[in-house]
């Protein structure tokens, strides 16, 4: 693919952006409807807190998968990158409870601890696939392994707990929030906003898309190929760091089985929103809305008990699968 | 200089490996080989195997121990052939990390005259072991089916938790399901929450938003319990019901030793089963005691009265 015909196919894309997008909408608005008809509580206030409140996780990370993706790399860690931030989350503020006691500066200080870690691990990734020049799908896929065995030698076979004290004055950052919007959906929808604007409307937006559509030719187009590479793993490290943040006043802890598959939701999400695999595009918003429908699938399984729980993978399955097939529908129709 | 140091150290290594065999006459070794710390239970495992091991080998100088930790099938049945050939053991005991690829490596241990103790997972062909030592799945799901019946009145209405979709799991469930037939009480609905924290809170979450009245929980394991106690007081129903999990994990039975009114009670599952196999075996090769068949652990309750004699606060789990 040339430059030209990458602008000409996002010039094209940005007109009938409606038509190419509706997929996806439409397999959500369909979750929705089929919802709201199986179980009257299904669009309650508080299940619809529930669900908004845990995509937040996979959602601010597939946020930062996204840009990862248009760039044409990949991340496989980040699961466990969750659970091992997590962990080190936990172990450090359980470490400063004596010298900070427990109150707002130590909250501060884990998080603080958290998002260093995240970035850190981020940079470490992008490190070697920008500058070391090995293959993404490799690099992650060796510091997938690395950080589960971390966690779980950190918590010696078995569970992190954050101090009960800190724990319970740390609560409120995933079960309140403003005007009974719960803090974790507020900090998603943020990130969902700058992430959509970073992709449309900045320089390193484009950089990512066109980097993903042809290095060769944004190297020539004076794009610093390497550094955008790895910014885009950073911030996605940066944004691990985030949700963690939000998923350990959930629980308290963190276990060797934090986070796992985390990285395929989240690269499914991506996807099913309409960001190219192969990279070269990329729709935040998509990704928004691919979270959501993941996430609605499992509630729905819950709330309507209609099927066998032993085939919930399969009708998760079939459906990430149709979403996609219908947005294929939809980019042959115009 | 240094290469000096290592054919010294080479030379002394040799000269004690041919001095070992006949140091052996006297010490007899035991390989433990068990499948190393990936989550809460097998973390208890390790330290009930490490500790009793410990205990042993203060109490019995004439015994030796050695200790493998495998991630996969295929490392175990390593472990297991470096045992037999380099350590010459006199007993196994192994806690197979799947029954099928373990199966022939320990049979051909047991045709050498070595001793054989299999915990918890059995191996696909009866007979080969010595000994057997495992936990009850099924009284595991009676006993707190018997609570169930036994504290809830006719019309109550129960969920249930299910674990990782595995024979084990079934037997639990069944059992459990047979134990509070005839009671009247109503299982609203069963969901997999696969022994995990996350999934077990996001299950609960869903239940809680679907059902009105719940009486009770059967979490049928204390991570999973954790999940769901902490979704119930996100919904503000810490009243309306009460919680039974699982297997004994150290900061369940501190609640229920402190008398919280959510967790009336506990079913062991005991990760400690290791160190019933240990000792058993290392009895059986120090003394005339017979230790030879089948050791069924059984599950037992726990109550804030006995809850202080299940509480490891040291161990992980």
């Amino acid at each position: 693919m040339t430059d030209t015909t990458a602008t000409q196919n996002e010039a094209k894309q940005g007109r009938k952006l409606p038509l190419h997008a509706l997929g996806p909408v439409l397999a959500l608005v369909a979750l929705i409807i089929l919802g709201a008809s199986l179980n009257s509580n299904f669009l309650s206030y508080g299940n619809v807190t529930n669900v908004l409140a845990r995509s937040a996780f996979i959602g601010i990370i597939a946020v930062g998968m996204t840009f990862v993706i248009t760039a044409g790399g990949i991340d496989l860690s980040v699961g466990s990158m969750a659970a091992f931030v997590a962990g080190v989350m936990i172990l450090a503020m359980n470490a400063m409870i004596p010298v900070l006691g427990v109150g707002v500066p130590l909250i501060v200080a884990g998080m603080g601890v958290a998002l260093l870690a995240g970035i850190a691990a981020g940079l470490i990734n992008g490190l070697l696939i920008a500058k070391v020049g090995i293959e993404a799908f490799i690099v992650t896929l060796g510091s997938m392994g690395i950080y589960r065995s971390l966690t779980t030698w950190l918590a010696d076979g078995g569970t992190l707990s954050l101090n009960f004290e800190a724990r319970g004055f740390y609560r409120p950052v995933y079960y309140d929030g403003i005007l009974g919007i719960a803090w974790p959906i507020i900090v998603f929808a943020l990130v969902a906003i700058l992430g959509e604007l970073a992709m449309r409307k900045t320089p390193f937006g484009r950089h990512c898309a066109a980097l993903g559509a042809n290095e060769q030719v944004a190297k020539y187009s004076a794009v610093k190929v390497d550094r955008v590479r790895m910014a885009t793993y950073v911030l996605l490290g940066m944004l691990v760091g985030l949700a963690t943040i939000m998923y350990v006043p959930r629980l308290g802890s963190a276990s060797g089985s934090t986070g796992v598959l985390w990285e395929l939701e989240a690269i499914a999400a991506v996807i099913i929103g309409g960001t190219v695999l192969k990279g070269g595009f990329g729709r935040v918003w998509g990704t928004v809305v691919g979270v959501l429908i993941l996430s609605l699938i499992d509630n729905i399984l819950n709330l309507a008990s209609i099927v066998s729980p032993y085939l919930n993978g399969a009708i998760q399955g079939v459906i990430v699968i149709l979403a996609v097939v219908l947005q294929r529908e939809g980019k042959s129709a115009d | 200089m240094k290469r000096r140091d290592i054919f010294k150290g080479a030379a002394l290594g040799l000269s004690l490996a041919v001095a070992g065999p006949a140091l052996a006459q006297d010490t007899k070794v035991i390989g433990v080989a068990i499948p190393s710390a990936t989550h809460g239970f097998m973390g208890g495992l390790n330290y009930h195997a490490q500790a009793s091991i410990e205990r042993l080998e203060a109490t019995y100088p004439e015994l030796d121990f050695v200790l493998a930790t495998a991630g996969d099938a295929g490392k175990m049945v390593n472990d297991i052939e470096d045992m037999v050939a380099t350590r010459n053991i006199s007993a196994l005991v192994v806690l197979p990390f799947e029954s099928e690829p373990l199966t022939s490596p320990v049979q051909a241990v047991k045709e050498q005259g070595i001793w054989v103790t299999v915990v918890d997972r059995g191996l696909s062909v009866e007979g080969i072991e010595d000994l057997y030592v495992a936990g009850d799945n099924t009284g595991f799901g009676r006993v707190a089916g018997e609570y169930f019946a036994e504290n809830l009145n006719e019309g109550d209405n129960i969920v249930v938790l299910r674990g990782i979709p595995t024979t084990l799991d079934n037997e639990r469930v069944d059992a459990f399901t047979a134990a509070i037939d005839g009671s009247g009480i109503n299982v609203l609905d069963m969901q997999h929450g696969n022994w995990n924290r996350d999934d077990a809170f996001n299950v609960m979450q869903d239940f809680l938003s679907k059902y009105d009245d719940i009486d009770a929980v059967w979490a049928a394991d204390d991570d999973m319990a954790v999940g769901v106690l902490e979704a119930i007081s996100q919904a503000d129903r810490s009243d309306e019901m009460w919680v039974v999990g699982g297997a004994g994990m150290k900061e369940i039975i501190k609640r229920i030793m402190d008398g919280d009114p959510q967790l009336p009670v506990n079913v062991t599952y005991p990760p400690a089963q290791i160190a019933t196999a240990i000792e058993l075996t290392a009895l059986g090769l120090v003394s005339d005691t017979p230790v030879a068949g089948r050791f069924i652990i059984g599950s037992q309750i726990i109550t804030p009265e006995n809850a202080e004699q299940f509480y490891f606060p040291d161990s992980p789990f």
